[in-house]
């Protein structure tokens, strides 16, 4: 599927700053990113940099102290709390380095949950969960509890209840941080596919290069800034 | 509702944990059922109290006797409609453990007094021709084993047959049953010309009387106009409402009611603490699970609901069982007949149970609730990583 060349992310003049005490964090300053619709983007940056911070924003997770962030025409900087729930529930599709799957629940569950907030019927939820552990592969898996799943099975379940509303935007932290190559390559196969065969827009922080070479395009970030010439 | 199996799902999590807290939960709540029903049975005879009836005892105590003959001076007194009387007998059947109340009284009347208990027509006619005949309470008739046609052995501590023996014998042939709850049915009833006949000592002297007056309103007038009319005898009276005579009673076994809110405001707060503890460890040990729910969409007012309905299905489990078991208790007679002839859960105390059960599981989630709601997804995720 061909790019378009309309801008789904755009983040403007971001600043972050936590406060610890009387000390305060500067984490991102006047950042400033545009991700195109389809595009599969990674984003690199050494350990502490606000990559995940920087993701947050984007997914509406937590909130910019300065700056504008804009998802397909929306401002959601400026919405509420509840609004934005809402929000992140039709678009947001999230898929974590440690899986995150509530231990309690199957697979089938887990993928579910986020189908709980819709208005699905119980029927058509089967439906979308089938489908979803389908594309990535693992419906014979359906009944088996996270923990009678290995640590790639476990992430094709985190990806699976990240697609299964069908968002507008994919984010990844460090989805193979804990898996091993194999296992890794599997799931950034899948990311691939999910991009260039459904056009799904994804942003996934790595550390890994051989993961952001699948990607579309990477970008860095140092000191609060994004570098688009990769620094060696 | 489809977030049900989520709530399911975590409390089988820690299947221990569940289990003692609603065990405690169940513990708490049978004994407030067991103590409800207590306190029922200590003060049944003040709510079962007929309004239009008075009791006039002897003015010294209530074991000193008075003269049958005061019968038809009370029915003479103007606003009084009729009197009967009760003498303390005493039951005892085989063994002194088995004891019950036992009374001679005079049928006709007593039954027109007392229509509360309900005997079948042909029983009624049975009584009135059998000299030695008595009628028993359905309770005590069950508690062992009588049967209409029965011969019954009894003993009374208080009255000797002429010639020295205590040993006095009825044949069964009426059971009782009660026209309201809260009845009393575990007394026995017998001919008292029979009784006057055949005791040793003390004939033409009954216990006391009931006296049933034409308006409720008049009460207090016409218990003066009985006290004054037998003042300056060697037997004056005490005259009293029914209701009054049954509170006397029930506050001698001490201000129950206070006693009962204490112990079981101890129990509740204990309680309390035990699920708002286990709620709270739940929350705490799922912060992260919490913060992916929110991340995904949950808004926070439904993590606090579903914290919420946690602590209410804990709770509801333990103190649904708790009252249950109570009603099944009560329902199934009295631990201690002789002592606590009635003894029931009482709907309205069910009722209270009830609501106790939601404003406990509501109070015990609050906290951690509110916790749970005020999680922020980027501080709960980042606890992992
Ligand atoms: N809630 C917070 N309170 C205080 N400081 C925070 C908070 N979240 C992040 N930080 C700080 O912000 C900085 C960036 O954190 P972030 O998690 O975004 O880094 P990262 O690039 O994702 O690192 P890593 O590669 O290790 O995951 C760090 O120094 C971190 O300590
Ligand atoms: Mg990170």
């Amino acid at each position: 599927m061909s790019q378009s060349n309309e801008i789904l992310v755009r983040v403007r003049d971001a600043d972050k700053v936590f406060r610890r005490g009387s000390e305060e964090i500067h984490v991102l300053s006047g950042l400033n990113l545009e991700v195109p619709k389809g595009e599969f983007l990674a984003l690199m940056g050494p350990s502490g940099s606000g990559k995940s911070t920087l993701l947050n924003l984007i997914g509406g997770l937590d909130r910019a102290t300065r700056g504008t962030v804009e998802i397909g025409g929306e401002r959601i900087d400026s919405m509420s709390d509840r609004q934005l729930a809402g929000w992140r529930a039709r678009h947001i599709g999230l898929v974590f380095q440690f899986y995150n799957l509530l231990p309690v629940l199957t697979a089938e569950r887990n993928v579910e949950l986020p189908l709980l907030l819709t208005h699905l019927s119980k029927g058509e939820r089967r439906q979308h969960v089938e489908a979803a552990l389908k594309v990535v592969n693992l419906s014979h898996r359906a009944r088996h509890y996270p923990r009678t799943l290995s640590g790639g099975e476990q992430q094709r379940t985190g990806i699976a209840r990240a697609i299964v509303t069908d968002p507008t935007l994919l984010l990844c932290d460090e989805p193979t941080g804990d898996l091993d190559r194999k296992s890794g390559d599997e799931i950034l196969s899948l990311l691939q596919a999910l991009n260039r065969e459904q056009g799904k827009t994804i942003i996934m922080v790595t550390h890994d290069p051989h993961a952001s070479a699948r990607a579309t395009r990477t970008v860095h970030l140092d000191k609060g800034q994004l570098v688009t010439e990769p620094a060696p | 509702m489809k977030f049900l199996p989520l709530v399911w799902c975590n409390l089988k999590r820690k299947k221990l944990r569940t289990s003692l807290t609603i065990l405690s939960i169940l513990v708490a709540f049978l004994l407030f059922g067991f103590l409800c029903a207590l306190k029922q049975s200590l003060t049944v005879g003040v709510s079962m109290a007929g309004a239009d009836r008075l009791i006039a005892r002897h003015k010294i105590s209530l074991i000193m006797l008075l003269p049958e003959s005061y019968k038809a001076r009370m029915q003479r007194i103007p606003g009084v409609a009729a009197a009967v009387h009760q003498t303390w007998f005493g039951g005892i059947y085989q063994d002194p453990k088995n004891f019950f109340a036992s009374m001679p009284v005079e049928p006709a009347e007593f039954r027109a007094m007392f229509p509360e208990f309900v005997l079948p027509d042909e029983q009624v006619k049975a009584w009135e021709t059998k000299r030695n005949g008595g009628i028993v309470g359905r309770v005590t008739a069950e508690r062992f084993g009588w049967k209409i046609g029965d011969r019954i052995p009894i003993r009374s501590p208080i009255w000797q047959r002429a010639g020295g023996n205590d040993g006095w014998e009825f044949d069964l042939v009426g059971i009782f049953d009660g026209a309201k709850k809260g009845t009393d049915l575990s007394q026995f009833f017998f001919r008292y010309d029979y009784f006057d006949e055949a005791r040793a000592r003390g004939k033409g002297q009954v216990g006391w009387y009931t006296v049933r007056i034409e308006n409720p309103e008049n009460a207090a007038e016409i218990a003066r106009t009985i006290d004054a009319e037998f003042a300056n005898s060697p037997y004056e009276t005490k005259t009293e409402p029914e209701g009054a005579f049954a509170q006397g009673f029930a506050q001698q076994v001490g201000d129950i009611g206070k006693m009962l809110i204490a112990i079981l405001s101890a129990v509740f707060f204990t309680i309390l603490l035990v699920a708002g503890n286990t709620m709270a460890q739940a929350v705490r040990e799922r912060t992260e699970e919490l913060g992916v729910l929110k991340a995904m969409g949950f808004t926070n007012e439904l993590v606090l609901a579903l914290v919420l309905a946690e602590s209410m299905v804990i709770t509801a489990a333990g103190g649904l069982a708790g009252l249950g078991l109570a009603w099944l208790v009560a329902a199934n007679g009295s631990p201690a007949p002789s002592i606590l002839p009635v003894f029931y859960l009482p709907p309205r105390d069910v009722l209270i149970g009830v609501g106790l059960v939601g404003a406990l599981g509501l109070v015990a989630g609050l906290l951690p609730a509110v916790q749970a709601m005020r999680l922020q997804i980027a501080v709960a995720l980042r606890r992992q990583g």
